[in-house]
């Protein structure tokens, strides 16, 4: 029974595993300053809510990403909802792509996802200098932008491999 | 045809965003409009937004310094390891540098003394108050701002625009206070500006940061002579500071003449702040 009970923690973890590991990427600093890599940042988030909506949408619920949103915001000190907004609006693309794609290919979510990014970022841009005139770097961002592009590739194969270990599922 | 590809665009977008998924329980389109209006009212400082935002910040700067302590472990562990490369070259280096403040350090005594008395005479001495030791909770390293919570706030008598100090050298603001909490915008913040004098010669300007680990000044007439290595420190224009609070020293004049500033204290170490206010010597004489 307790066995059992132990196992049953244990798949739930792994199924969950999207959300929390959303939850912690929104609470940890994650920053990689201290290496001294000057410029180098990415938007884990992004990666992570783009390929869970798209390849396996109930892992991460919609009312959860908004909510890491929210968290995000407070974090950062950014106007508040302008995070959720932006994951949400990452999570219609994805849906927007599911639905048009009959046979899903790597290179062409990858495309997608630096369409959905510049979109995204873009939005954000806007709202936080037009309404909220907040200074932003406009290199800062083109260069978290860049990473966040190039490290979806990475992170994609290892979701993938997590979701064939965990949930038995191809690439189809 | 062309219809067609219409209509299926149109029932994409609708399946996106209007069907509520698997196991979901709303619709995306419900919370994107939902996020509109919570930053809608956020724009029009709309009071329940702002008991939203006290309610959350509490909880998540906790829960975020718990998350961040393996990789805050790593991070101090990858800096240790570099420090122990170079202590032998950093010995000779600070030894020197010793010898030469220790010898400096008794000349400037006697014009403290002078500066002092000098200041009381026209009754603009001021004297650090409130000072409160806080740890950082979160340094969070964000393309959008520059900013460190801290885990002191109203409770330990925090107040907005207090100065937030790394030892002797100025390093921010407190923009916002919580009960348990406060945030502290950093000199490299886009959209930090600070009034400072540049000594030597007492130039007025102000800093403004970057969004890098320099600032640069800004509004100051192009013929002044300032050359590189003249010291920033607070003018005490607008009495947010007090004056002569040590910033950093210019670092570099481009051919535009942009005066770039390095700041005294490295904004990615910062482990303890001390939140100060500043008022005039009660004269018990």
């Amino acid at each position: 029974m307790n066995k059992f009970s132990k196992t049953n923690i244990f798949s739930k973890l792994l199924l969950n595993a999207p959300i929390i590991i959303l939850f912690l990427s929104v609470l940890n600093e994650f920053d990689f300053n201290y290496l001294g890599i000057k410029y180098f940042s990415f938007n884990f988030p992004f990666i992570l809510i783009f390929f869970w909506s798209l390849k396996k949408s109930e892992s991460l619920g919609y009312g959860l990403i908004f909510i890491a949103g929210l968290f995000n915001d407070v974090i950062l000190g950014l106007p508040i909802g302008i995070s959720s907004f932006s994951y949400l609006v990452i999570c219609g693309f994805a849906g927007y792509l599911k639905n048009i794609t009959l046979r899903q290919s790597l290179l062409k979510d990858w495309l997608f996802f630096l369409i959905t990014i510049l979109a995204v970022t873009s939005l954000m841009y806007s709202i936080l200098v037009l309404f909220f005139s907040v200074s932003l770097d406009y290199n800062d961002i083109l260069v978290n932008l860049l990473f966040t592009f190039l490290f979806y590739v990475i992170f994609a194969n290892i979701f993938e491999l997590y979701l064939k270990l965990v949930f038995g599922k191809s690439n189809v | 045809m062309e219809t067609t590809s219409r209509d299926d665009f149109v029932i994409a977008i609708r399946s996106a965003l209007l069907k509520k998924g698997n196991k979901q329980r709303f619709s995306l389109i419900f919370l994107i409009f939902f996020s509109l209006v919570i930053l809608t009212l956020a724009r029009i400082n709309f009071v329940g937004i702002d008991y939203l935002k006290i309610g959350i910040r509490e909880a998540v700067y906790r829960s975020s310094f718990i998350v961040s302590t393996p990789e805050n472990y790593l991070k101090e562990s990858y800096k240790k390891i570099k420090k122990h490369f170079f202590v032998y070259k950093d010995f000779l280096k600070i030894e020197s540098e010793l010898k030469k403040i220790k010898s400096k350090q008794i000349s400037d005594s006697y014009i403290i003394e002078e500066n002092k008395r000098l200041k009381k005479i026209i009754d603009d001495y001021l004297i650090d108050t409130d000072e409160i030791l806080a740890k950082t909770l979160i340094d969070k390293k964000s393309p959008f701002l520059r900013s460190i919570i801290i885990n002191k706030g109203s409770k330990n008598n925090v107040k907005l625009g207090m100065a937030a100090l790394d030892d002797k050298y100025l390093v921010g603001k407190v923009v916002e206070v919580n009960y348990m909490t406060s945030r502290i915008l950093l000199l490299s913040d886009l959209n930090s500006k600070i009034p400072v004098s540049i000594e030597p010669g007492s130039y007025q300007s102000i800093v403004s940061g970057t969004g890098e680990e320099f600032g640069v000044l800004q509004y100051l007439k192009e013929d002044y002579p300032i050359t590189e290595n003249n010291l920033v420190y607070t003018s005490g224009s607008g009495g947010i500071f007090k004056a002569g609070i040590p910033i950093g020293k210019i670092k570099s004049i481009n051919e535009n003449n942009k005066k770039t500033i390095e700041f005294f204290s490295d904004f990615s170490q910062l482990r303890f702040i001390k939140i100060v206010s500043f008022q005039k010597e009660l004269d018990n004489e």
